[in-house]
């Protein structure tokens, strides 16, 4: 089995994240620069699929030339090789054009199964799957925490707000994963030192046979008009438990009309 | 005035359909923007038991879709109604709620109509300028769409729904589904135990445990108190991990984003990942041991004491109070 796993690089989400002032667009420079925790969920799953079944995997990245440094990383983990999207023209891009690119670089690479984070730390925007997926006319299963593999049917269970759908299709299929799925492997030394030597491909919008005008700032379907700080949240009035913080507690609770 | 199609989401928790929260505040919000019209796409009989309810919060119209293949498949045959129906109506803009399918359905739209789509909007003005907050409540992005027409998935406990009574029009949509439509088959759907509580991304008060609480036994204690305020239950990422609550419960980066009117983190320290779950709450209460732990910088109020003291005399309290 063919599979291609999305990896995006993020700003840390453990660190300040910023907007640039400029154009908008998230702050990537001075940013601490990391693989999408959900990613390496969906990198685990692709490797352990490829352990039972048999087949590649191999990662696609669309994003600038820094964004190599977390391909290695993904790497790292096992894959066999990856595809790096980058182009000066993609920056800014809005969801729209990036699962047009991502849709035009997995034309390339027909996989039988493209697996990906159910979203992003940064944009949190959780359509990139359903995107890709309708251009590519392929099925979708997302929000997935259990991936069974049998033969071209794929089933999986995706957790909803009650509860579970069991869902399922044949490949070719786009599948997004939530952390609860797998425990992700670390890297081991000698995946680390492998990960140097292995492939990575570099495509741009011409490969592709996007034009520059259809991504980017130029072709966004929508636009930053301003952002700001939120005002930081105050802590408000903190006590000690001295054998009446319960007491307290619901005090303040009548106080705010909660009770 | 234009109408502004709002998508329906649907509760079936409780046997037959029910409106959810967040439906009624789209509602509400389309008011302001055009003439409130529902989209109910679903299993026969699914618009016949949600008219009456979508009516009192001013739906001038109820478009119904429903045939086996929109339930039976996952997400896909809902977007291929939702684009026809636009095609037909020309609305003023398409309100989809934040949840996983809202969204989901808005990624196909936007794809299908080739229009901007904007995502977890706290607000939505008559311009069509939506306000996000982003990067774990940190920051606030007003923006807009520069192409087509807008789509907008808007975060459920944003506003307060209000009752507008109007009398809606059904009307029948009858749209043709293709194989592509149909790739995805639902086999099965379970609803996994949560009682009479309400939808956590939903709830007014939400009561979260973390690693604190030490043991899913003592998540009991949790829920007792959640109970006794009539909150929905949250628990921390490493209150999830550990196996004290199910995972759909998790609150933070990595599961649900709410918003309720008050929020009680019941020993969960405040790290990152989970303040960027529920950094928007209007109030926030937490109790934890260690009054170092950064929860204490949002807290409007705080205990610093053990929760297995505290809350138990709370729960006494407040039963003592009613």
């Amino acid at each position: 089995m063919r599979i291609v796993v999305l990896v995006k690089q993020v700003p840390d989400s453990g660190s300040d994240r910023n907007l640039r002032s400029d154009d908008n667009t998230v702050d990537r420079a001075s940013a601490n620069n990391v693989i999408n925790e959900m990613d390496e969920y969906a990198i685990e799953e692709a490797l352990r699929i490829k352990e039972a079944h048999g087949g590649e995997v191999v990662v696609l990245t669309m994003g600038p030339e820094k964004a190599s440094e977390s391909i290695r990383k993904a790497l790292s983990m096992g894959p066999d090789s990856a595809v790096h999207v980058t182009d000066e023209a993609l920056h800014g891009s809005c969801a729209l054009a990036t699962s047009k690119v991502l849709a035009a670089a997995l034309s390339q690479l027909s996989p039988d199964l493209v697996l990906c984070g159910a979203e992003s730390t940064d944009g949190r925007v959780q359509v990139m799957p359903h995107m890709i997926a309708e251009r590519l006319g392929v099925a979708a299963l997302t929000g997935a925490r259990k991936l069974t593999v049998d033969g071209s049917t794929l089933t999986v269970e995706r957790q909803t707000d009650e509860g579970y759908e069991v869902i399922t299709a044949a490949t070719p299929a786009v599948v997004s994963v939530w952390d609860t799925i797998n425990e992700p492997r670390y890297p081991s030394f000698k995946g680390i030192m492998e990960a140097k030597k292995k492939k990575v491909e570099t495509r741009s919008l011409a490969d592709l046979g996007v034009a520059p005008t259809e991504v980017g700032s130029a072709g966004a379907s929508s636009t930053v008009l301003e952002h700001g700080k939120r005002p930081p949240r105050q802590g408000g009035n903190k006590v000690a438990d001295s054998g009446d913080g319960g007491v307290k507690l619901v005090e303040f609770l009548v106080s705010e009309k909660f009770v | 005035m234009a109408e502004v199609l709002v998508l329906v989401e649907a509760s079936t928790a409780g046997g037959s359909p029910a409106v959810k929260k967040v439906t009624l505040e789209l509602l509400t919000m389309a008011r302001e923007l055009g003439t409130p019209a529902a989209v109910v796409l679903g299993a026969p009989g699914t618009a016949a038991a949600l008219t009456e309810r979508l009516g009192e919060y001013g739906a001038a119209k109820v478009y119904a879709a429903e045939n086996a293949d929109i339930d039976g498949h996952l997400v896909a045959p809902k977007a291929t109604v939702l684009a026809e129906l636009v095609k037909r109506v020309q609305p003023a803009a398409v309100l989809l709620p934040s949840t996983q399918e809202g969204k989901e359905i808005a990624g196909r739209l936007a794809v299908k109509l080739d229009s901007g789509l904007l995502t977890d909007a706290v607000s939505v003005d008559a311009d069509g300028v939506a306000t996000q907050v982003v990067f774990a409540g940190s920051t606030i992005v007003k923006s807009k769409v520069t192409r087509g027409l807008p789509i907008v998935t808007v975060r459920p406990n944003s506003l307060t729904p209000t009752p507008a009574p109007a009398t809606p029009a059904v009307e029948e949509v009858q749209v043709e589904l293709s194989g592509s439509d149909r790739l995805t088959t639902v086999v099965e759907r379970k609803v996994e135990a949560k009682g009479a509580r309400p939808e956590l991304t939903e709830a007014s008060i939400v009561v979260s445990g973390g690693r604190g609480v030490g043991s899913a036994d003592n998540f009991k204690l949790v829920e007792e108190f959640a109970d006794l305020l009539g909150a929905a239950v949250g628990a921390s990422r490493a209150a999830t991990d550990s196996g004290f609550y199910p995972h759909q419960f998790q609150v933070g980066q990595t599961g649900k984003t709410v918003s309720p009117q008050l929020y009680i983190a019941l020993g969960i320290s405040g790290a990152i990942q989970h303040r960027a779950g529920m950094q928007t709450s209007k109030t926030i209460v937490a109790v934890n041991k260690d009054a170092e732990a950064p929860m204490f910088e949002l807290a409007d109020f705080g205990v610093v004491g053990d929760l297995f003291k505290v809350v138990p005399q709370a729960i006494e309290e407040i039963r003592k109070r009613k």
